[in-house]
């Protein structure tokens, strides 16, 4: 392992550490559950970048296994009534749907502006299922899946084997940092073995990594699965932390969430999770402001990112900070 | 000696409370320590057409108690969330009106969606929580008032009357989303018992805009009419494809939907004209308070006044109402003591009619009105005063069983 | 028999609507590999233009015909110099700042117009065919998707302009060298396939009524056709809006709204997978 990467790793473990053990303290408790879906979507923001900025891959529909995630999750828990099962069952169910649609994709050798119309179509699909299952009819054992309503009882995370002591918000907020954290870490480490490499590598050349030998259609549908893993937790978190509904498929996210790595940067994995913050910021603050649409601000805030910042946040920044030093040092 | 309007304003508002106030809290200053108000109404995106008018009802009936010298002598501070039709954004300003803004009620909340969504978490972190819009029924929680009109208060008035005036047999076109599906229900049975027939159920998600085939399977099953529980922006253009294929002359409508926000003022005179429905308030209502109350609302917003058309935002302008006179009996905005102030049957007589809360659901009974479409407004046909939640009393009983939580499903008998 | 006739014309009237909400966006994407996500809001801005238009008591027929596409074509124009002469080559940094503008519209036009400005009837009232009554509006539309899909046809194989076009696209340096302006062949094509999405706009105006965010409505839908479609615009964009129109009306009238578009989008996904570079990118190849 590199100086560098040891270094990134416990940085970030050390800000984990940090905020788990901080912010309950100090923010009151509405800022705490915000923080909490911010963060569950900071992991769902990584998960995008993960397969777009280091797979190349973009994905229109990365909230189909957001919200498999989420129902999986909010369905297993009623059914088991003890999260312990739930959790296992939810991050299977988008990873087997990514890993399905990827081998369908892959090997179909759909590329580009293509894999965005079938994820997109995908997510469509589910969005308009999920949305039409109000009747009676629709429930998987104890769960009724509720259409457009979703599931407001969403049971929380609980004490694994003790179904009766569900977490505090407190606790939730703490787990979702892990498990920010944990994906980083987890991110980080793929990408520098030799994995991440080839991703990379098919990423800026696919025939050219074809040609070395390797079957670049199996390494896009490793790291297209891990994404929706990834996602998939992302919507456990969101299941905790708000409730599953259809919204989660919706092209609403699936477009806010290519603003976010955008915004943030695209071949960074902290730049995702910096632009999932920033924007929910914005837009949590523009809800209060009556005579701003949100709409149009996040719509300027992506035209100009796209025009003058196409690399994104992150990367611009940093790129600027090396230039200074580099001014200094000379 | 000049006098900016505010000051105005103030000074007038002081005179208003000290002649107004009862004797023992005329020694509480106004605006000494704001009471806050939190509403929670999509502003922006697809349900706007109803939230901008509540929004507008209710920033008006706080500016009402303000002028008349606030709430046990204290101002009302009213903050307004906008949402952007996002359930998301829903928990997270529910959250924060309980655990920041200390609110003393929460007004808010349009599909049922959303009131799901931000119910338990206001339950949670005791807040008292208002929804004053017209829904499907069997909410049951202490914490929670439903001030607008259920299925055993409008459709129950709107199908034996349609099926009298047109015939037996029904073409249900629905929503799909749990108030479309239980609203059909109720229309089944509510039909099956005057003896008629339901041909058909379709059920339509909330983007749906094309009902072209729909049309052609409607022709096809031949009903004596089409009953309406389509809801939001785009189902409005069901109305304009019926009319265009000029099946309107041919087949006539009744809705329990339609201008719940504006949308008669979306449609012309030739598509809309004739439809049938029924709500607990039409602007067009014809009494005194409902004259004497436009009149007002016209003078405050002038141009900006919107339509009121049925029921959604004229419910929000009782249902804070209805809150204030509770804050007035418990004199307190202690959350308990305002709900057992609330249960003990507050009334308030308003534009509507008389609305009296009723203790065992939280639940109202108001009055009802039949109307049609007329010109972009409604021509009110029948007026049935103090109808009580039948519906939701069937399953609902906070007197014996206080801590019920939950949405019952009430098992419609077909 | 006259179910017959009623479901078939119903399917041409799907297909229709498909073709013409979808051919403004085949012509930009087979032209210049531009995917415009803001494609929705031009329809949109062509359905707003024809309704202030009749408000303002002009003609109807002038308005969808004449004022649509002219309006939205200008403000084609206009993105084309500002954002899409600057991104040209790199189709995913223009879908990214063309759904921007897409956003931004749809905040902009709500702040100015509200969201209750309403639609206009449609006009030519209604025929009866059999036992069946159908909006002469919807047949009237069959009729325009036809005519649209000729002119098209004749612009691009019997004008210079569309000699320029054609080339440009097949090979831009070469067309360049050979003295094209082909910055010049790339803003007029832009401008045209945004006159047509604003007429479309002006046409489907009185069928769906018109709202800020009428456009989400449609661009999955134009989006999910004209990739099935191909690169070829025109034939691309007819086999795909026939394939797909059919099964959603056909999986309507069925079984319900909700599966018919679901067959619809399941059918897309088989054509992209059976056919990855579209079904033009397998058949009629040589085709526009």
């Amino acid at each position: 392992m590199s100086r560098k990467l040891f270094l990134e790793i416990a940085i970030a473990l050390f800000l984990a550490l940090a905020a788990a053990l901080v912010l309950p303290r100090v923010l009151a408790l509405f800022a705490l559950i915000n923080a909490t879906v911010f963060i569950a979507m900071a992991v769902l923001a990584l998960s995008l970048g993960l397969i777009w900025g280091f797979g190349g891959i973009l994905s229109f529909g990365q909230t189909a296994f957001f919200g498999l995630g989420g129902y999986a999750y909010a369905v297993a828990a009623i059914n088991f009534n003890d999260s312990l099962y739930a959790v296992p069952i939810a991050l299977l169910v988008p990873t087997l749907a990514a890993a399905g649609l990827g081998y369908f994709m892959f090997y179909g050798r759909i590329s580009d502006v293509y894999v965005g119309a079938i994820t997109l179509t995908v997510s469509l699909i589910l969005f308009n299922f999920a949305n039409s299952t109000a009747g009676e009819e629709w429930r998987i054992g104890e769960a009724p899946l509720g259409g457009f309503n979703g599931i407001p009882s969403t049971p929380q995370l609980n004490v694994p084997g003790n179904p009766d002591a569900t977490l505090s918000p407190q606790a939730i907020f703490i787990v979702a940092v892990f498990a920010l954290a944990l994906c980083y870490i987890l991110a980080k480490l793929l990408l520098a073995g030799r994995f991440g490499r080839v991703v990379v590598a098919i990423r800026e050349n696919e025939t050219r990594a074809e040609l070395l030998g390797y079957d670049a259609r199996r390494y896009k549908l490793g790291i297209f699965s891990l994404g929706g893993a990834i996602a998939g937790l992302a919507g456990i978190l969101f299941a905790n932390s708000v409730f599953v509904s259809p919204t989660m498929f919706s092209l609403f996210y699936s477009g806010q969430l290519i603003i976010w790595v955008m915004v943030g940067g695209r071949g960074t994995l902290l730049g995702p999770i910096l632009g999932a913050f920033l924007v929910q910021a914005i837009t949590t603050w523009a809800g209060t402001e009556p005579r701003l649409n949100p709409n149009a601000i996040l719509g300027i805030l992506l035209m100009l990112a796209v025009m003058g910042m196409p690399r994104g946040l992150l990367p611009t920044l940093r790129l600027a900070w090396g230039r200074r030093r580099g001014v200094q040092l000379a | 000696m000049p006098l900016s309007r505010r000051q105005t304003l103030r000074t007038l508002g002081l005179g208003a409370a000290t002649l107004a106030a009862p004797a023992v809290m005329r020694h509480a200053a106004l605006g000494a320590d704001p009471i806050t108000v939190v509403g929670i109404h999509d502003a922006s995106g697809g349900l706007d057409i109803y939230g901008l008018p509540m929004i507008a009802c209710l920033s008006f009936a706080v500016d009402e108690v303000n002028a008349a010298g606030g709430l046990l002598g204290r101002e009302i501070k009213l903050i307004n969330y906008d949402p952007q039709s996002n359930i998301q954004l829903y928990t997270q300003f529910a959250t924060q009106a309980a655990t920041s803004d200390h609110a003393a009620v929460v007004h808010g909340g349009i599909t049922s969606a959303s009131r799901e969504a931000i119910r338990p978490i206001l339950r949670r972190y005791r807040t008292l929580y208002f929804y004053n819009t017209q829904y499907e029924g069997g909410v049951c929680d202490r914490n929670c008032f439903c001030t607008g009109s259920t299925p055993a208060q409008n459709v129950q008035k709107l199908v034996p009357y349609v099926m009298q005036k047109w015939g037996k047999k029904i073409y249900i076109l629905a929503a799909d989303y749990n108030y479309g599906q239980i609203t059909s229900k109720w229309v089944t049975k509510y039909c099956r018992e005057n003896g008629g027939e339901v041909v058909a159920a379709d059920f339509f998600p909330l983007n749906v805009t094309d009902f072209g085939a729909t049309i052609q399977k409607i022709q096809q099953a031949k009903p004596d009419m089409v009953m309406s529980v389509l809801v939001g922006g785009a189902h409005v253009s069901f109305y304009r494809q019926w009319a265009a294929a000029g099946m309107k002359k041919k087949i006539p409508m009744a809705s329990t939907t339609l201008g719940g926000g504006n949308e008669t003022l979306l449609l012309t005179p030739e598509e809309a004209d004739g439809i049938v429905v029924a709500y607990s308030y039409f602007q067009e209502v014809d009494n005194p308070a409902n004259k004497e109350f436009l009149q007002k609302f016209h003078a405050k917003l002038g141009d900006k006044a919107p339509y009121l058309g049925g029921e959604l935002a004229m419910r929000t302008y009782v249902g804070f109402h209805l809150w204030a006179e509770g804050v007035r009996r418990a004199k307190s905005t202690d959350r308990m003591k305002v709900i057992e102030a609330l249960e003990s049957g507050i009334a308030f007589d308003g534009p509507p009619g008389r609305t009296v809360i009723d203790g065992k659901t939280n639940h109202v009974s108001l009055d009802v009105y039949l109307a049609e479409v007329a010109n972009r407004g409604f021509k009110v046909l029948e007026h049935f005063p103090n109808q009580p939640p039948a519906d939701t009393a069937s399953v609902c009983d906070l007197k014996a069983h206080p801590n019920t939580d939950k949405q019952f499903v009430i098992d419609v008998k077909i | 028999m006259d179910l017959l006739v009623a479901v078939a014309l119903q399917v041409m009237t799907g297909i229709a609507t498909l073709f013409l909400i979808s051919l403004g966006l085949a012509v930009i994407f087979g032209m210049m590999g531009v995917i415009n996500l803001a494609h929705g809001e031009f329809l949109m801005l062509g359905g707003y233009a024809a309704i202030l238009s009749v408000r303002h008591g002009i003609n109807l027929w002038v308005a969808m015909f004449l004022i649509a596409p002219l309006a939205v074509g200008l403000f084609g124009l206009i993105v084309e110099r500002l954002m899409i002469r600057r991104l040209y080559g790199q189709m995913v940094e223009t879908m990214l700042a063309t759904w921007g503008l897409s956003l931004a519209l749809i905040g902009i036009v709500t702040m100015v117009f509200g969201n209750t400005v309403g639609g206009f009837s449609a006009p030519l009232g209604s025929v009866q065919v059999g036992k069946f009554q159908f909006s002469a509006y919807s047949l009237f539309l069959i009729g325009a998707a036809g005519l649209l899909a000729v002119l098209v046809w004749i612009v691009l194989r019997r004008t210079p302009y569309g000699l320029l076009a054609r080339g440009t696209m097949q090979n831009a340096e070469m067309a360049a060298a050979l003295g094209v302006a082909t910055e010049r062949v790339y803003a007029v094509t832009f401008a045209l396939g945004a006159a047509l999405t604003g007429l479309a706009g002006g046409l489907l105006a009185p069928l769906s009524g018109v709202v800020p965010t009428m456009g989400t409505a449609y661009i999955a839908k134009a989006f999910i056709t004209v990739i099935t479609g191909g690169a070829a615009m025109l034939v691309g964009t007819l086999s795909a809006s026939v394939l797909l129109g059919a099964a959603g009306v056909l999986g309507t009238f069925l079984t319900t709204p909700v599966l018919g578009e679901a067959a619809l989008l399941a059918l897309a996904i088989v054509l992209v997978r059976l056919l990855p570079r579209g079904i033009t990118g397998r058949f009629f190849q040589r085709a526009l």
